[in-house]
């Protein structure tokens, strides 16, 4: 626990309190729409940590994490639904199907030499490959989709996911705390030294006889298993999966936003990244009504330009420019 | 260019409504001041008005739009005020959508066109007790899942089925005819499989129909190319292609079909968009005649209609009812059940006014079918189809004949028997 | 069931035309890539834009598409030599996921932009002879495929030219061979990356108005498209001009002979097994050069 906390400033820790504090307590000061924006916002929060493991800390750029997602969220949807097992045993099997998929895919790319762009464009074969695959497996539904069964109103049970937001909240934000801590630990162990060196210049660190194999492949396979347990979230939030949605690239861009946008290979990077992305989109639809723009794509253009601006102007990201003016040593 | 504002619509009302929104969400935990008051009917409209779907979604927009002033005309009052959002053809958005209006005090949610986004929302109006009334949406499972707050009143896709089939049936009969082979191909997404589903299921065991079906083709929704799959369908040599398709994929085929030369007795959908459309007309001009579609459809010969056609005249010149008309019969409809209910409930309150849709019975309705009534689950039995067949660049019913512009044309003039 | 034969010659034939006119698209990009190496992922969306535009200049002029398709690539090789002079040149020696991210905003922008200026639902360009169609023997081939296959062989003709004959052309390619060599030489590298952007782009312009005779456009097409255009590249080989076009025809081909074996709509999973296989076994691709 002590390891967790080492080395802030006291500043820093001042600031994790009132954010704790704040998040903590959430549900009972905003209401219902601000409180689906935040699990939206701790979504990809959790999302962006999980994928920041293999891009921010190992190097690593997969554009093809909904492939994860997917797979998790059906592993637990099926066997809830055909099998009544629920949904936090149906996740150790996401998890078990989630990291050997990484693995696989990670194993085919590091044997055979592939990365950079072609890695990026492999994983995007894959999630693609796996999205028209479901499309025609009827029994998780095809592309006619998969339905959970869903509860009355009211009734709030843990066992299996059913129940209000405020629950739902309170998962992912013990998900993302839990990611958060994960990857602090990691990034301050003799792994987090491993995979730095890698992505810094893999074949300086394979000569100093780091085996850049077997360290490349725990970071894909630790960041599919984190992933698979959004897909988990997912489909019990949401009771229903449809192929097209679940596995698209739109889905593994808004995953990788988040990360790149906020900081990329930093702790807060994601989570800041998350944090100003989700509600600058609603917020530019909010903007758009007021001024009375209805065009369909204004927003869309705005939230571009947005993007534009940040990839130009902070080439490392919103966090580590935050950092330094509030006097935080940066990762 | 679609026309998104117009001279009815007050961008001042408007803009007053996004501020007190607005106003709402700044306030964070004070409930919206909107709420509550018992003699305006907010009705929250979230359609899919950018992103993929955005041509259907713009289309039901102008069912939606010109509502008040026909619910006005009807005798529902004047204080129905529509709150719209884009749900960008995205099942999060549509979610915080969802929230966002009940949280501007809209009493009852319609909409949202797309399957996935009404299984999101019809969450969101379950947790808050909120009405959603369903617009389109033919995935069955949305009123099987046990939601007490959802209603649709659009056919599921088994009922789509069997009423297209039928009137399969009824074609052949009034044209004398008895095809003895078909193709089905089916575009391989939602709604597509949903329809094959419902025909594997449903076609075996009816026994009025002469046809069987000797080759299921699937294709992909995103596909630019069809000529391999008409060329398949081709060599089977089937009478005539049934086929269930999105408006893009549709024009594809007819164009394959004449640039490889088949001329088989005619086109038919037993319940799918796309070849009534006015895109389909425009791009491809003659060829787009005799295709038949057996769809939900408004009766032609109704007064409402008629309301609704002079309506649209009047805020949407450019734009003529007849290539719409699913999208904006069934939006009407769906606001038309809220106002309804709001007049029966005599207040805005979104409890009592889930109760007061559960009673619904309207007998005086836009399209065609039995009264609005929801069962147990929520969902409305009786809506029918018609077939509707292009002829003279325009969707026509052809049948039922109570309801019929004209007579069916089958097989085409260009078939020839081998 | 044995597949009558005239079906498949005739699949086979329709699947090599199209497949000529992608690999023009993607000649684009393996310039760009090749060259600049900058992963350009709003590639589809460029292609829609150019077709969009092409639909503008054919309502205005009454041009032929295929005629339109030297203003429209004139037009896209001014837009890209200034896009990347002015935003994307910094990023060039940037990773990968920076770049990506960038032109993942330009993507955004530009289809919205179109979703904004032409509406959402599809347009496209009537030509006389769209729907007629060549009786060889048991074959019909489609006219518009013919022609648009003609023209994009031609279009990649003309580039293959440009690169071995011109001084201009020799230079860029000096540029991707030898960043540091072509410094010290002399060349000016800036704008030579920007007349490579450029011509990238001409390229994508001028494949939209082919593809433009055989399909609708609509403002979403354009990931589609992009992750078409870099199935190809990788699989001719990223910098091979005519690797790219003869991979466009080996998907085209490979894809329409999945349709007809297999389930039309799983025809794509073909094409992505390809690009896996090449990946693994030959990821510089069918005929790039290794290293």
């Amino acid at each position: 626990m002590r390891a967790l906390f080492a080395g802030l400033p006291p500043r820093a820790l001042v600031v994790l309190v009132i954010v704790a504090a704040l998040l903590l307590g959430a549900p009972l000061m905003v209401d219902a729409y601000v409180l689906s924006v935040l699990i939206l916002c701790l979504y990809f929060a959790y999302t962006g940590q999980a994928w920041n493991i293999m891009m921010g800390f190992a190097g690593q750029l997969s554009l093809g994490h909904s492939l994860y997602v997917g797979l998790g969220a059906y592993a637990a949807a099926a066997l809830f639904v055909h099998f009544s097992v629920n949904p936090w045993l149906g996740a150790l099997a996401a998890i078990a199907i989630c990291t050997a998929a990484g693995l696989v895919i990670g194993f085919l790319a590091f044997r055979f030499g592939i990365a950079g762009v072609y890695f990026a464009i492999l994983t995007i074969a894959f999630s693609e490959f796996t999205r028209i695959g479901f499309d025609h497996w009827t029994w998780l539904g095809g592309s006619g989709g998969f339905f959970l069964p869903v509860k009355e109103r009211g009734v709030t049970d843990l066992a299996t996911l059913r129940g209000p937001p405020v629950m739902f909240y309170y998962a992912i934000l013990a998900l993302t705390v839990g990611a958060l801590a994960l990857s602090r630990l990691l990034l301050a162990s003799r792994l987090g030294y491993y995979w730095r060196a890698i992505r810094e210049d893999e074949e300086a660190a394979q000569a100093l006889g780091i085996d850049t194999f077997r360290y490349k492949m725990i970071a894909v396979g630790l960041s599919a298993a984190m992933t698979s347990l959004a897909g988990v979230f997912f489909a019990f939030y949401y009771n229903n999966l449809f192929p097209e949605q679940i596995f698209s690239m739109g889905r593994s861009i808004e995953i990788i936003l988040g990360p790149i946008i906020g900081g990329l290979g930093t702790l807060a990077g994601p989570i800041v990244g998350a944090f100003v992305l989700t509600p600058l989109a609603d917020g530019i639809t909010e903007i758009m009504q007021l001024l009375g723009i209805d065009t369909p794509g204004v927003k869309q253009v705005f939230y571009g330009v947005c993007l534009l601006l940040v990839v130009v102007f902070l080439p490392h990201g919103i966090w580590p420019a935050i950092a330094r003016r509030l006097g935080f040593a940066p990762h | 260019m679609n026309q998104t504002t117009h001279p009815r619509s007050p961008k001042r009302r408007r803009m007053l409504q996004a501020a007190a929104g607005s106003a709402a969400l700044s306030t964070i935990g004070f409930p919206a001041i909107v709420r509550g008051q018992a003699s305006t009917l907010n009705v929250g409209v979230l359609l899919p008005v950018s992103g993929v779907q955005a041509f259907i979604g713009q289309s039901c927009k102008y069912g939606a739009d010109v509502a008040p002033a026909v619910l006005a005309e009807m005798g529902y009052g004047s204080n129905i005020r529509l709150i719209h959002a884009d749900t960008e053809t995205n099942v999060d958005v549509a979610r915080s959508r969802a929230e966002k209006l009940i949280n501007d005090g809209a009493q009852v949610l319609v909409g949202p066109f797309d399957s996935g986004a009404a299984a999101a929302i019809a969450q969101v109006a379950e947790q808050k007790g909120v009405p959603f009334v369903i617009n389109i949406a033919a995935a069955p499972q949305i009123t099987e899942q046990g939601y007490k707050f959802t209603f649709r009143n659009f056919p599921t896709s088994p009922e789509l089925v069997r009423n297209g089939l039928a009137l399969m049936r009824d074609l052949f009969q009034a044209t004398s005819t008895a095809p003895r082979t078909a193709v089905f191909m089916h575009v391989n997404d939602t709604f597509g499989q949903a329809n094959r589903k419902a025909i594997d299921a449903i076609l075996p065991r009816l026994d009025f129909l002469p046809f069987k079906v000797v080759d299921t083709i699937s294709y992909d929704p995103a596909t630019k190319d069809l000529s391999v799959e008409v060329a398949k369908a081709k060599s089977a040599n089937p009478d005539f292609l049934m086929v269930v398709s999105r408006l893009n994929d549709a024009i594809l085929l007819r164009r394959e079909m004449v640039k490889q030369r088949w001329n088989p007795m005619g086109v038919i959908s037993p319940g799918s968009p796309g070849m009534y459309e006015a895109q389909f007309y425009n791009a491809l001009g003659k060829l787009s005649e005799y295709c038949i579609s057996n769809v939900p459809w408004y009766d032609p010969k109704a007064a409402l209609t008629r309301r609704i056609e002079a309506q649209m005249a009047k805020q949407f010149p450019k734009e003529k009812l007849m290539f719409h008309a699913l999208n904006v019969g069934y939006t009407f409809e769906a606001i038309l059940v809220a106002a309804d209910a709001f007049k029966r409930a005599k207040t805005a309150d979104p409890k009592a006014l889930a109760e007061a849709i559960r009673q619904t019975d309207i007998k005086e309705r836009m399209m065609l079918g039995g009264p609005i009534k929801f069962n147990a689950k929520g969902q409305v039995e009786g809506n029918q189809s018609a077939a509707i067949q292009n002829l003279n660049l325009r969707p026509t019913v052809v049948l039922p004949a109570s309801a019929a512009e004209s007579k069916p044309v089958f097989p085409v003039p260009e078939y020839k028997r081998a | 069931m044995p597949l009558p034969l005239d079906l498949v010659a005739n699949v086979v034939v329709a699947g090599l035309l199209a497949g000529l006119v992608y690999g023009l698209a993607a000649l684009g990009l393996s310039v760009i890539f090749g060259v600049v190496r900058v992963v350009n992922f709003a590639h589809g969306e460029m292609m829609t834009a150019a077709m969009y535009l092409a639909i503008v200049l054919v309502g205005l002029t009454g041009l032929d598409p295929l005629v339109a398709a030297v203003p429209v690539g004139a037009i896209l090789f001014v837009f890209g030599y200034a896009l990347q002079r002015g935003l994307i040149n910094p990023f060039v020696t940037r990773p990968e996921h920076t770049q990506f991210m960038l032109l993942v905003a330009i993507a955004i922008i530009l289809v919205n932009v179109q979703l904004m200026v032409f509406g959402p639902n599809a347009r496209n360009v009537q030509v006389d002879y769209a729907l007629d169609s060549f009786e060889i023997g048991p074959l019909i081939v489609d006219k518009v495929r013919v022609y648009a296959a003609a023209a994009a062989v031609l279009a990649a003709a003309s580039l293959f030219a440009f690169f071995r004959r011109t001084l201009v052309g020799k230079s860029i390619r000096a540029c991707a061979d030898n960043y540091l060599g072509a410094q010290v030489v002399g060349l000016n590298v800036k704008r030579l990356y920007a007349l490579t952007f450029g011509i990238g782009a001409a390229c994508v312009g001028a494949a939209g108005c082919m593809l433009l005779l055989l399909v609708d456009v609509t403002p979403v097409q354009g990931p589609a498209y992009t992750l078409l255009a870099f199935i190809i590249v990788i699989v001719g080989g990223m910098g091979s001009l005519t690797g790219a076009l003869a991979a466009g025809v080996i998907i085209g081909m490979s894809e329409a002979l999945a349709g007809l074996l297999i389930a039309p709509s799983a025809k794509s999973m073909v094409t992505f097994a390809i690009l896996i296989l090449v990946l693994l076994f030959r990821p510089q691709g069918l005929l790039g050069r290794a290293g």
